[in-house]
């Protein structure tokens, strides 16, 4: 599937898909286009960034994406180094500034950073030299998974130009929402917005995101779905009525389906909360790609790592 | 005792309607005459050119002593402040301990006076530790140098952990807004409580569109109301949160609000609705400010940068004439205040600024008087600067 629209990288960072130009975004997914073909082969690792050093900066707990940059460092033969603080051990002594000039003292080229506050992988890179990749800044962007949900789109459809794909949820604290809303419009998908009205910020509107708050009226013309995690504590903090509610109203289940496209493809970027926001027979059923998502995951951060080391080499 | 000259300068008093080219003459801490007389004094100051005017007060300043000297001192702050062109400032009581008491607000008395340079009113806390429990003794307070109470407008439960202003830029940037209701409905409400008790309110810090129209409608009714405005809230929108990459020198409560905001109080400060401008000067250290975005505190110094950005932005754009703009600097705050200042009246005190309005200079926080650094505005091009200030008689800066 590679497009001529690729062209050559010169980020050194990768903070939000905000940034990124259409072509930018069409150079990542054909890079990862290429990386995905070494994760089939038995020796599973290129050279491509022996000597570099990455490290994974965690200050807010994750375990798919963590474990999904530390394999694409290792597969593409760079040193990965685990880094993880709970945000109120730094705000308790050393800065974040500091922590990540201290990790830059011991030589690395690339920082991945996941955080609570947006703008902290923002804060980085005016500190350090090395490159920063976002893995997730509080509700701002989360730019891989953006990328991964926009690859496996691309990778199924053959296509984003025109596409119908909801976002469904909790979009007001959903950075994954953020991304994929910049990087799918910039395409020119055609992107809706889909929750309870307490959790979808009516101002997302001037992105020329469609908003609904009803999924079953919506349903019949989307070509993807794209379920956001619903936190347990929303509930509690008075933003909707009951879970069991929400099930009804905005969950995924076999019923619904049926009056969605037949080709519809059902994606979550997980951990995914079986029987409340999805079932079970939708979630491992024909139109859920939500494991290939995690698969092309790990391309894509190859692609991204790979990219930015290039940028940060030539410096 | 001492005299000074100052001759030739363009005087603008608003409180006396006075703008003309005259000499101001001072003897022993006070205004002997201003007119074309030119009496024999000790010290004579050439002022062509210049602009004379009262000395300016900034009625809402954060001066952190007690409690965090590593961010301002009431010495620092009062270097800062005659920098900056003024000779008298309100500090607010939010130290550590806060001023509550009659010997806290002597104590900030006495370290002012040790410092002699600006004179240095403090604010009373109105309860005890500003916990909300037990009123502080105003009695007391006010024999000890406080002289009023002022409201900073916020409903509390409509901020939970808001950062910023509630919007689009909010909405985009994944962080927690804070609504203009939140200010709106807390000035609706002390505005009723005001004409209830027929007080006297001052609305601190006033930044949405909404709050400018209640405060207009409440002067009409005749309530005993005032509100200040500071630079950043007229100059700068929440948009800066993301131009500048969530830079927390952007980060001040009241937050930065939208375009439609900014008209709002930039018309209110022509029709006198809002009667002052004062800076909302609040330093930290980089240790505490230059953090991520949630954890950094609110707000950002002010004195030194007030008047030239008055200056260029709003007097030279037109927005408001020179003599409102002094108005808004020297007799309205005092009457708010409740000071005898703020005029060149014959027998006030000797508070005189001068002001070069040629004067064209790059903003550098780095060569601030404040201990502080958190300024939005540095490499602003800006024309106009305080050149002298008189405080009492005496030359300070």
């Amino acid at each position: 599937m590679a497009n001529n629209n690729t062209v050559k990288w010169s980020r050194k960072h990768l903070l939000g898909l905000e940034d990124l130009s259409a072509q930018e975004i069409t150079t990542i997914l054909d890079t990862a286009d290429g990386f995905k073909e070494v994760s089939t082969r038995t020796v599973k690792k290129v050279p491509a960034l022996q000597g570099k050093v990455v490290v994974n900066m965690f200050i807010e707990p994750s375990t798919r994406t963590k474990t999904s940059f530390s394999l694409a460092a290792k597969r593409l033969s760079a040193d990965i180094v685990d880094f993880s603080a709970s945000t109120s051990a730094l705000t308790k002594g050393e800065s974040l500034k500091d922590t990540a000039r201290n990790i830059e003292a011991m030589g690395v080229d690339i920082v991945v950073i996941r955080h609570t506050t947006p703008g902290a992988p923002h804060l980085l890179s005016r500190t350090i030299n090395a490159s920063i990749i976002n893995a997730g800044d509080g509700a701002h962007e989360h730019p891989t998974q953006g990328l991964l949900d926009i690859f496996t789109i691309r990778e199924m459809k053959g296509r984003i130009k025109g596409l119908k794909v909801a976002l469904l949820g909790d979009i007001t604290h959903s950075r994954v929402a953020r991304s994929n809303i910049w990087g799918l419009t910039n395409l020119g998908a055609e992107v809706y917005v889909v929750g309870p009205s307490t959790l979808i910020p009516t101002q997302l509107k001037q992105l020329g995101v469609k908003i609904s708050y009803n999924l079953d009226e919506i349903i019949p013309q989307m070509d993807v779905i794209n379920i956001l995690r619903i936190q347990m504590e929303r509930q509690k903090a008075g933003l909707f009525p009951s879970i069991r509610e929400y099930a009804r109203l905005f969950g995924i289940n076999a019923e619904r389906l049926k009056k969605a496209k037949k080709d519809i493809l059902i994606m979550h970027p997980g951990p995914v909360n079986r029987g409340i926001e999805i079932t079970p027979e939708v979630a491992d059923g024909a139109r859920s790609v939500i494991l290939k998502q995690v698969t092309n995951g790990l391309a894509v951060r190859m692609a991204v790592l790979y990219l930015v080391a290039g940028v940060s080499a030539d410096k | 005792m001492s005299s000074i000259l100052i001759k030739g300068g363009r005087v603008i008093d608003p409180a006396n309607k006075i703008d003309k080219t005259a000499n101001v003459f001072t003897l022993n801490g006070k205004i002997k005459s201003v007119g074309a007389q030119s009496p024999k004094a000790d010290k004579v100051i050439d002022a062509k050119g210049l602009i004379v005017a009262p000395g300016l007060i900034d009625m809402h300043v954060h001066l952190r002593e007690p409690g965090k000297e590593e961010e301002e001192t009431i010495a620092s702050g009062s270097a800062a402040a005659v920098n900056g062109g003024f000779t008298s400032v309100a500090c607010m009581p939010n130290t550590e301990p806060a001023v509550d008491s009659e010997a806290s607000a002597e104590f900030v008395y006495l370290q002012a006076k040790r410092t002699g340079k600006a004179n240095i009113y403090p604010i009373g806390a109105i309860t005890k530790g500003r916990k909300g429990v037990e009123l502080s003794e105003m009695g007391q307070l006010v024999r000890g140098g406080a002289v009023t109470i002022i409201s900073h407008c916020e409903d509390k439960d409509l901020v939970p952990d808001g950062v910023m202003n509630d919007g689009f830029i909010s909405a985009v940037l994944g962080l927690r807004g804070m609504p203009n209701v939140a200010e709106e409905v807390m000035v609706y409400r002390d505005i009723a409580l005001c004409e209830l008790t027929g007080g006297k309110l001052h609305i601190a810090h006033i930044t949405t569109r909404g709050a400018v129209e209640l405060v207009r409608q409440a002067k009409k009714k005749g309530i005993n109301v005032t509100a200040e405005v500071t630079p950043h809230h007229l100059l700068l929108t929440d948009e800066s949160v993301k131009t500048s990459s969530f830079d927390p020198n952007y980060k001040m409560n009241p937050p930065l609000r939208t375009k439609q905001d900014i008209e709002a109080l930039a018309k209110g400060l022509k029709d006198g609705t809002i009667d002052a401008i004062a800076s909302d000067h609040a330093p930290h250290s980089p240790e505490e400010k230059d953090v991520e975005f949630n954890i950094a505190p609110f707000g950002i110094i002010g004195m030194e940068t007030l008047l030239p950005l008055v200056l260029t932005e709003l007097v030279n754009k037109k927005v408001i004439t020179l003599a409102q703009a002094i108005a808004k600097l020297t007799v309205n705050p005092a009457r708010i205040l409740g000071l005898d200042k703020g005029t060149l009246t014959v027998g006030a005190d000797a508070d005189i600024t001068l002001i070069d309005l040629s004067k064209e200079w790059v903003i550098n926080p780095d060569e601030f008087k404040s201990k502080s650094r958190n300024c939005p505005f540095r490499d602003w091009k800006v024309k106009g600067k305080a050149v002298k200030v008189i405080v009492g008689g005496q030359v300070v800066n």
